[in-house]
């Protein structure tokens, strides 16, 4: 794609019919809550807007990320818009290496200063900077420069977003999230380990429509995607309403596909859009599949017991613990019963006296 | 740490081991008051049936009083059968139970636990709302009766929101939940909910002194 070259433009000439763009332009106003008459402007906006500048940093991170988006199915229009932003440098995409990659990355930081869109994955290591380091630069330095000059940043991925596995006890890193370093500039965060890929398109799809982020949840999510949690939006929610559960992996419930409560599934307390967008062009999700969510969207998601508790089973502590809770209670039962006895014996004897 | 980390382990532990210690220091106090030898001569010798008698009297209503205490006595079990089949056959509740005892049991479905439960809620307040404006509950009752309720009462207003998903995120609705159900068993042992434990044992050892005595009771 030509940098003058409209998205519309690049589209058709990429063989996307006029009718498969506007059912595009549909779904992502849907997703991300629009009127039905926003569809319009949507398809104006995205037909007429020039490729946006991005700047990709992959930090403390396993690539997935990247894989996620970049090789999860056939080219799509999801994937031809990501094609159609200017990517102007991505360490694990690009061709060049070394200091002539930066020098690549410093331009297009000066040419688009204020403009860009920073993507980052990975956590930051902040225990010892020497931890990751990228032609010397450490992560820390490279990421507070390159979200000083930019429009926004996106923390695509969990490790970006909340310090994901990196950040896991014991940390041995001090991984942080993105917004542990960065103030003072508007963050999105797209966790998910790894994100869904239509969700950061749709992201980058309201940039390109509204020149703005889109609305936030409380964890700096975009809200038409993380809105809502996995149960309420599951196939299988009908199963745990009636209270049909799989006990263990292969048992009859389990090849019924009823509820994987019980198994542990995280669905309740996750959000996400995974029950909805769905993975490998909207072929299944981990549910879907047999398995419980792991709640990879959410903060700490890795050192909230294991996989396959219930969300209900409490963590209650050892079994010694409330021995030596009822044991103290004896003892005090005990003396206050003797006691009490004494009590007595002393008020009988002065009465009698 | 989220309210609900806290409210699922620190918060759980602390309180049940207030909870243990509590209730095991009543029970060995209660206990030791009967270690006491009765040196009377008694009138009958089987005080086992005498206490199981005094058991199924209690727990009927006497015929003289029939009508004027049925609406206590339909109320009553109804809110303590609706209670039970909400606290110990609703699924997320056996796993819970199951994670803390190591065994479980089979559930009831959620429907029908939700409509226990919202008896039992409908129930409750009834009778709270009773007991603070019929005059004579309201004379004999005392801030405990009113602790106890209430502290009953939350877990199950907030279980039902959490189960239905109103009001809030589910994590915080459940989080409030566990955390209204750690203020119950806090209270448990030192207020008048201790009765869940007492009753029973004391209506036999009442039946069995009694029987002792030659007393029909």
């Amino acid at each position: 794609m030509r940098k003058d070259q409209t998205l519309g433009e690049y589209l058709q000439s990429q063989g996307v019919s006029r009718r498969g763009f506007l059912k595009f332009c549909s779904a992502t106003a849907s997703l991300m809550a629009l009127p039905p008459s926003a569809v319009a402007q949507v398809a104006e906006a995205l037909a007429t807007a020039r490729r946006p500048s991005v700047i990709w940093l992959s930090f403390q991170e396993c690539t997935g990320c990247t894989e996620s988006l970049t090789r999860s199915h056939a080219p799509t229009v999801e994937s031809l818009i990501f094609d159609a932003i200017s990517l102007d440098y991505h360490h694990t995409l690009q061709a060049a290496s070394g200091h002539g990659a930066e020098a690549a990355r410093e331009a297009a930081m000066e040419e688009n200063e204020g403009e860009y869109i920073l993507v980052v994955d990975g956590s930051i290591p902040v225990g010892n900077k020497a931890y990751s380091t990228i032609a010397g630069i450490s992560n820390y330095d490279m990421l507070v420069e390159a979200a000083s000059k930019a429009f926004a940043i996106v923390a695509v991925g969990t490790c970006a977003a909340f310090g994901g596995i990196p950040h896991a006890n014991p940390n041995p890193t001090g991984a942080v999230s993105v917004s542990d370093i960065v103030t003072g500039k508007p963050i999105i965060n797209v966790s998910g380990c790894p994100p869904i890929p239509v969700v950061i398109t749709g992201v980058l799809a309201h940039f390109l429509t509204f020149g703005t982020i889109p609305e936030l949840d409380a964890q700096g999510r975009p809200a038409a995607f993380f809105g809502q949690n996995i149960h309420d939006r599951c196939y299988r929610r009908p199963f745990y309403e009636r209270g049909q559960f799989a006990e263990t992996f292969d048992d009859e419930g389990a090849r019924k596909g009823w509820c994987l409560y019980k198994l542990g599934c995280k669905g309740p307390t996750t959000y996400n859009a995974c029950a909805t967008l769905k993975w490998n062009a909207g072929t299944s999700f981990p549910i879907q599949s047999g398995h419980g969510c792991i709640g990879c969207s959410e903060p700490n998601f890795w050192d909230k017991g294991s996989f396959y508790n219930p969300i209900s089973a409490g963590m209650w502590g050892s079994r010694d613990a409330l021995l030596g809770a009822a044991a103290a209670g004896a003892a005090l039962g005990v003396g206050s019963a003797i006691a009490a006895r004494a009590r007595k014996k002393k008020a009988q004897a002065a009465e009698e006296a | 740490m989220t309210l609900l980390e806290f409210a699922s382990g620190p918060g759980l532990q602390w309180a049940l081991w207030i909870f243990v210690f509590g209730v095991v220091w009543r029970l060995i106090g209660a206990l030791f008051l009967l270690a006491r030898k009765d040196l009377s001569k008694p009138r009958r010798h089987n005080s086992v049936a005498a206490g199981l008698g005094a058991i199924w009297s209690r727990s009927t209503p006497a015929h003289a009083f029939e009508k004027r205490i049925l609406f206590q006595h339909v109320t009553g079990y109804a809110w303590h059968f609706a209670l039970f089949i909400s606290v110990l056959f609703f699924a997320p509740h056996i796993l819970f139970f199951e994670s803390v005892l190591g065994f479980g049991w089979p559930h009831l479905p959620n429907t029908i636990v939700m409509v226990t439960a919202i008896i039992a809620t409908a129930v409750l307040i009834t009778l709270l709302i009773r007991r603070a404006t019929h005059p004579v509950q309201r004379f004999i009752s005392n801030a405990d009766d009113y602790i106890s309720i209430v502290v009953v009462l939350i877990p199950l207003v907030t279980g039902i929101l959490a189960f239905a998903h109103v009001g809030g995120r589910y994590e915080t609705l459940l989080a409030l939940h566990l955390l209204s159900v750690e203020v119950m068993l806090i209270w448990f042992p030192f207020g008048k909910l201790m009765h869940a434990i007492m009753t029973m044992p004391a209506r036999y050892q009442a039946g069995t002194a009694f029987g002792r005595r030659g007393v029909k009771a």
